[in-house]
């Protein structure tokens, strides 16, 4: 097995199953659904209300669902010397983060599209918007992914890095939400390509931004 | 064994605005063996980081040649899975045959099904060195290779040193303890603390 595979394994096994005795993958979805399932009954039962803001509250759960496994992206494996063994095996920061980003996306991804089918349930949501719904997931959340391993990197190390994670991934995921909710819109196609272009820039910064931040730890 | 070479030349290190130490130069063919000593904070743990890459020095340069393991404090070993399985996720990485035989002399074998995190301070010093030695690697970093060990493991560490570097290979520990082995060479790192410290304005 490469050396690629063999760390795309072991990620999975932390993220899904929840190493280093924290919370597995189903923290997050729990999480997730809890939010939708909250949203009716603060704004009650109006059906058109419901239709019209539902997918919003999608996208607002989605963001705080992938916010939730912060502090075991990174910090774990710094802090037990994993990311100084890798680079003493010649093995670049960027390439252990950009697994870790296609490991973090798998891990919550999928299952949150899914996850959006009893939500989108709950929320009255129609095929139409289901479906938009489910596109934009698909092309903003390895967007998310990828801010999320960046913050994990640049705040690992420091004294209330989760909470200042979590603060800090807000505003920088802020065009995913507002490109993921305008892709909601009637005729939302243009949405959709800049919700795309968004992800795919945060994932082309992300490795080589993370993969600073932890070399930037050792000194 | 693959051909190795470890050498130092005029390296400095600081800290803050502190220099820890300066004009350390050494030059190590394969078979030989280093014992870096100094007290506590003199900088032996930076010495043994710069060595490795991972942190740059304040001045000088190091050549090596064959790649380095490295054992330091930290266990580079997943706490929630049993030894065994930790080690092997190292294996596999290395893709190396040599891990056996540190597994067997550091008495290893009984502790693998035991969880990483239960295991006690020497047990995971024993299972650091194990990683460290079975990586397959010429150049061996070991950062305080006894500290926590009882005497038995001691002996079979220094063995274990012993015949990696009769095989060809080079090692470099850092320790305040003694290490006994044949042909060590000493370098003492207090003796290149800047005498006097100018204040950095």
């Amino acid at each position: 097995m490469s050396r690629l595979a063999l760390l795309l394994r072991r990620d999975l096994r932390h993220l899904l199953r929840g190493g280093h005795g924290r919370g597995g993958a189903t923290l997050p979805l729990l999480f997730f659904l809890s939010v939708a399932m909250l949203f009716p009954f603060a704004v009650g039962p109006d059906a058109k209300l419901l239709a019209r803001t539902g997918a919003g509250v999608i996208w607002v759960a989605a963001l705080l669902a992938a916010i939730l496994p912060l502090d075991r992206l990174v910090e774990p494996d710094i802090e037990s010397g994993f990311f100084d063994q890798w680079a003493l095996r010649g093995m670049a920061e960027e390439a252990v983060l950009s697994v870790r980003i296609l490991a973090h996306w798998l891990s919550f991804g999928p299952p949150l599209m899914l996850a959006a089918l009893p939500a989108a349930a709950l929320l009255g949501l129609d095929a139409a918007q289901l479906r938009a719904v489910q596109l934009g997931l698909l092309a903003g959340t390895p967007g998310l992914a990828a801010i999320g391993v960046t913050i994990a990197a640049l705040t690992a190390g420091l004294r209330g890095g989760a909470a200042l994670g979590g603060l800090l991934t807000i505003p920088l995921a802020v065009p995913l939400l507002i490109f993921g909710a305008g892709s909601l819109q009637p005729g939302g196609e243009g949405g959709l390509a800049l919700l795309a272009a968004a992800s795919l820039a945060a994932l082309a910064i992300a490795p080589f931004a993370g993969g600073a931040a932890v070399r930037a730890l050792r000194e | 064994m693959q051909p190795c070479r470890l050498a130092a030349t005029d390296l400095a290190c600081r800290r803050g605005d502190r220099v820890l130490f300066r004009g350390v130069s050494f030059a190590l063919d394969p078979g030989a063996a280093l014992h870096l000593s100094g007290p506590n904070g003199v900088g032996k743990s930076s010495l043994i980081r710069i060595l490795a890459g991972l942190l740059r020095p304040f001045a000088g340069s190091v050549a090596h040649e064959g790649e380095m393991a490295l054992a330091d404090e930290r266990l580079a070993l997943d706490g929630g899975l049993a030894l065994g399985k930790a080690l092997d996720f190292w294996a596999r990485f290395d893709g190396s045959e040599a891990a056996d035989r540190a597994i067997a002399a550091l008495g290893l074998r009984d502790l693998f099904d035991v969880p990483v995190r239960y295991l006690s301070t020497g047990q995971r010093k024993r299972a650091v060195l194990a990683r460290t030695m079975a990586s397959g690697a010429p150049v061996w970093l070991l950062d305080e290779p006894l500290n926590g060990l009882d005497t038995a493991s001691g002996a079979a560490v220094e063995a274990l040193v012993a015949g990696h570097c009769a095989a060809g290979g080079i090692a470099l520990i850092a320790s305040h303890q003694a290490f006994a082995l044949k042909g060590l060479a000493r370098l003492e790192l207090a003796q290149f603390v800047p005498k006097f410290v100018p204040e950095l304005a």
